[in-house]
Protein backbone atom coordinates (compact mmCIF):
# COMPACT_ATOMS: atom_id res chain seq x y z
CA UNK A 1 0.00 0.00 0.00
CA UNK A 2 1.07 3.54 -0.84
CA UNK A 3 2.13 5.25 2.18
CA UNK A 4 -0.49 7.69 3.53
CA UNK A 5 -0.68 11.57 2.87
CA UNK A 6 -1.10 12.46 6.24
CA UNK A 7 -3.04 11.72 9.51
CA UNK A 8 -6.40 11.08 7.63
CA UNK A 9 -5.40 8.84 5.32
CA UNK A 10 -6.02 5.88 7.63
CA UNK A 11 -8.19 3.45 5.16
CA UNK A 12 -7.69 -0.25 5.38
CA UNK A 13 -5.04 0.50 8.65
CA UNK A 14 -5.59 -1.69 11.50
CA UNK A 15 -8.30 -0.08 13.90
CA UNK A 16 -10.40 -0.97 17.05
CA UNK A 17 -13.91 -0.57 16.83
CA UNK A 18 -16.21 2.34 15.30
CA UNK A 19 -18.53 3.96 17.62
CA UNK A 20 -21.76 4.23 15.89
CA UNK A 21 -23.51 6.30 18.69
CA UNK A 22 -25.33 9.15 18.28
CA UNK A 23 -23.99 12.34 20.03
CA UNK A 24 -25.65 16.05 20.68
CA UNK A 25 -23.72 18.81 18.51
CA UNK A 26 -22.81 21.34 21.00
CA UNK A 27 -23.77 25.22 20.52
CA UNK A 28 -20.57 26.08 19.57
CA UNK A 29 -20.08 23.15 17.07
CA UNK A 30 -22.94 24.83 15.36
CA UNK A 31 -21.36 28.16 15.11
CA UNK A 32 -18.11 26.93 13.61
CA UNK A 33 -20.56 25.37 10.95
CA UNK A 34 -21.78 28.40 10.20
CA UNK A 35 -18.40 30.34 10.41
CA UNK A 36 -17.02 28.01 7.58
CA UNK A 37 -20.36 28.59 5.74
CA UNK A 38 -20.21 32.22 5.78
CA UNK A 39 -16.76 32.15 5.11
CA UNK A 40 -17.55 29.99 1.75
CA UNK A 41 -20.39 32.36 0.97
CA UNK A 42 -18.36 35.17 1.27
CA UNK A 43 -15.60 33.74 -0.77
CA UNK A 44 -12.94 33.78 1.85
CA UNK A 45 -12.84 30.13 1.14
CA UNK A 46 -13.64 29.15 -2.18
CA UNK A 47 -14.13 25.28 -2.15
CA UNK A 48 -14.31 23.22 0.51
CA UNK A 49 -11.33 21.34 -0.49
CA UNK A 50 -9.45 24.69 1.69
CA UNK A 51 -11.36 23.49 4.59
CA UNK A 52 -10.25 19.98 4.19
CA UNK A 53 -7.05 20.41 2.96
CA UNK A 54 -5.97 22.55 6.34
CA UNK A 55 -7.52 19.86 8.13
CA UNK A 56 -5.08 17.26 6.37
CA UNK A 57 -2.06 19.46 7.00
CA UNK A 58 -3.00 19.45 11.12
CA UNK A 59 0.06 18.32 12.82
CA UNK A 60 -0.40 14.05 13.68
CA UNK A 61 -0.90 15.35 17.17
CA UNK A 62 -3.29 17.59 16.74
CA UNK A 63 -4.98 15.89 14.36
CA UNK A 64 -5.90 12.83 16.70
CA UNK A 65 -6.19 14.87 19.54
CA UNK A 66 -8.83 17.35 18.26
CA UNK A 67 -12.66 16.42 17.75
CA UNK A 68 -14.00 16.70 14.41
CA UNK A 69 -15.34 20.71 14.89
CA UNK A 70 -12.22 21.57 16.38
CA UNK A 71 -10.41 20.27 13.32
CA UNK A 72 -12.96 22.90 11.11
CA UNK A 73 -11.93 25.36 13.49
CA UNK A 74 -8.15 25.11 13.30
CA UNK A 75 -8.67 24.44 9.83
CA UNK A 76 -10.48 27.73 9.25
CA UNK A 77 -8.72 29.78 11.31
CA UNK A 78 -5.15 29.05 9.75
CA UNK A 79 -7.04 30.09 6.15
CA UNK A 80 -8.35 33.43 7.59
CA UNK A 81 -4.90 34.19 8.95
CA UNK A 82 -2.91 33.00 5.52
CA UNK A 83 -5.54 35.43 3.61
CA UNK A 84 -4.89 38.04 5.78
CA UNK A 85 -8.83 38.11 7.28
CA UNK A 86 -7.67 38.62 11.06
CA UNK A 87 -4.42 38.54 12.96
CA UNK A 88 -2.95 36.28 15.28
CA UNK A 89 -3.33 39.12 17.94
CA UNK A 90 -7.10 39.80 17.07
CA UNK A 91 -7.79 35.73 17.45
CA UNK A 92 -5.54 35.93 21.03
CA UNK A 93 -7.40 38.88 22.22
CA UNK A 94 -10.85 37.47 21.37
CA UNK A 95 -9.62 34.59 23.50
CA UNK A 96 -8.73 36.04 26.22
CA UNK A 97 -12.24 37.99 26.41
CA UNK A 98 -13.72 34.99 26.47
CA UNK A 99 -11.44 32.99 29.15
CA UNK A 100 -12.62 35.97 31.08
CA UNK A 101 -15.94 36.01 30.44
CA UNK A 102 -16.07 32.41 31.44
CA UNK A 103 -14.63 33.15 34.69
CA UNK A 104 -16.86 35.66 35.06
CA UNK A 105 -19.60 33.61 34.60
CA UNK A 106 -18.61 30.39 36.90
CA UNK A 107 -17.38 32.76 39.41
CA UNK A 108 -19.75 35.85 39.80
CA UNK B 1 -15.75 20.51 -23.20
CA UNK B 2 -14.00 17.49 -24.60
CA UNK B 3 -15.27 13.96 -24.74
CA UNK B 4 -14.37 11.64 -21.76
CA UNK B 5 -10.25 9.90 -22.20
CA UNK B 6 -11.95 6.48 -20.52
CA UNK B 7 -15.36 4.59 -20.65
CA UNK B 8 -17.49 2.77 -18.85
CA UNK B 9 -16.05 -0.93 -18.56
CA UNK B 10 -12.44 0.56 -19.38
CA UNK B 11 -9.68 -0.99 -17.45
CA UNK B 12 -7.71 1.73 -15.45
CA UNK B 13 -4.71 2.69 -13.19
CA UNK B 14 -4.86 5.23 -10.71
CA UNK B 15 -1.57 6.49 -10.40
CA UNK B 16 1.08 6.11 -7.45
CA UNK B 17 1.89 10.04 -6.19
CA UNK B 18 1.39 11.84 -3.06
CA UNK B 19 1.45 15.83 -3.30
CA UNK B 20 1.71 17.72 -0.79
CA UNK B 21 -1.98 18.92 -0.86
CA UNK B 22 -5.51 17.47 -0.33
CA UNK B 23 -6.50 15.33 -3.44
CA UNK B 24 -8.95 13.14 -2.45
CA UNK B 25 -6.95 9.71 -3.37
CA UNK B 26 -6.69 7.34 -0.61
CA UNK B 27 -3.48 5.66 -0.16
CA UNK B 28 -4.80 1.93 -0.61
CA UNK B 29 -6.20 2.78 -3.77
CA UNK B 30 -2.65 4.34 -5.23
CA UNK B 31 -0.94 2.56 -7.96
CA UNK B 32 -4.20 0.02 -8.20
CA UNK B 33 -5.72 -1.20 -11.58
CA UNK B 34 -9.72 -0.86 -11.84
CA UNK B 35 -12.67 -0.71 -14.19
CA UNK B 36 -14.57 2.61 -14.63
CA UNK B 37 -17.69 1.54 -13.67
CA UNK B 38 -19.52 5.29 -14.71
CA UNK B 39 -18.52 8.57 -15.67
CA UNK B 40 -19.70 10.96 -13.16
CA UNK B 41 -19.35 14.77 -14.83
CA UNK B 42 -17.25 17.48 -14.24
CA UNK B 43 -16.23 18.81 -10.96
CA UNK B 44 -13.83 21.00 -9.53
CA UNK B 45 -10.43 19.23 -8.63
CA UNK B 46 -8.99 20.45 -4.82
CA UNK B 47 -5.99 21.07 -6.61
CA UNK B 48 -7.45 24.42 -8.20
CA UNK B 49 -9.25 25.65 -5.29
CA UNK B 50 -6.05 25.13 -3.04
CA UNK B 51 -3.21 26.13 -5.77
CA UNK B 52 -4.79 27.91 -8.28
CA UNK B 53 -3.66 25.22 -11.15
CA UNK B 54 -5.62 26.46 -14.01
CA UNK B 55 -8.39 23.62 -14.43
CA UNK B 56 -11.23 24.46 -12.86
CA UNK B 57 -13.34 21.34 -14.33
CA UNK B 58 -11.90 17.86 -14.27
CA UNK B 59 -14.23 15.00 -15.19
CA UNK B 60 -14.51 12.70 -12.25
CA UNK B 61 -14.88 8.59 -12.80
CA UNK B 62 -16.04 6.06 -10.46
CA UNK B 63 -13.55 3.07 -10.37
CA UNK B 64 -14.55 -0.45 -9.06
CA UNK B 65 -11.64 -2.52 -7.60
CA UNK B 66 -12.09 -5.94 -6.29
CA UNK B 67 -11.52 -5.92 -2.23
CA UNK B 68 -8.89 -9.41 -2.60
CA UNK B 69 -7.00 -7.45 -5.17
CA UNK B 70 -6.45 -4.66 -2.63
CA UNK B 71 -6.58 -6.37 0.85
CA UNK B 72 -3.59 -8.98 1.19
CA UNK B 73 -6.00 -11.05 3.74
CA UNK B 74 -9.10 -10.01 2.71
CA UNK B 75 -11.42 -12.79 4.03
CA UNK B 76 -14.55 -11.57 2.45
CA UNK B 77 -16.78 -13.39 -0.84
CA UNK B 78 -14.48 -13.18 -3.88
CA UNK B 79 -16.80 -11.05 -5.58
CA UNK B 80 -16.67 -8.12 -3.22
CA UNK B 81 -15.93 -4.65 -4.81
CA UNK B 82 -14.92 -1.36 -3.47
CA UNK B 83 -15.60 2.17 -5.67
CA UNK B 84 -13.61 4.85 -5.91
CA UNK B 85 -14.26 8.55 -6.96
CA UNK B 86 -11.30 9.61 -8.91
CA UNK B 87 -10.09 12.56 -11.38
CA UNK B 88 -9.12 11.92 -14.97
CA UNK B 89 -5.88 13.56 -14.32
CA UNK B 90 -4.75 10.54 -11.60
CA UNK B 91 -6.15 8.03 -14.50
CA UNK B 92 -4.26 5.98 -17.36
CA UNK B 93 -5.73 3.60 -19.49
CA UNK B 94 -4.06 0.05 -18.78
CA UNK B 95 -3.98 -3.09 -20.62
Amino acid sequence: MAEPSGPHDIGGQPAGPIDTGEHDTAYWEWQIDAMVRLALEKGLLTDFAELRDGIERLEPGDYERLSYYERWAKSLAYALLDKGVVTERQIGLKIEAIRDRQAREQDP
Amino acid sequence: MSAPRFTVGQRVRIADRTPPVHHRVPAYAKGRVGIVERVCGLHGRPEQYIRGDGQPLTRLYRVRMAQPDLWAAYSGAARDSLDVEVFEHWLEAQE
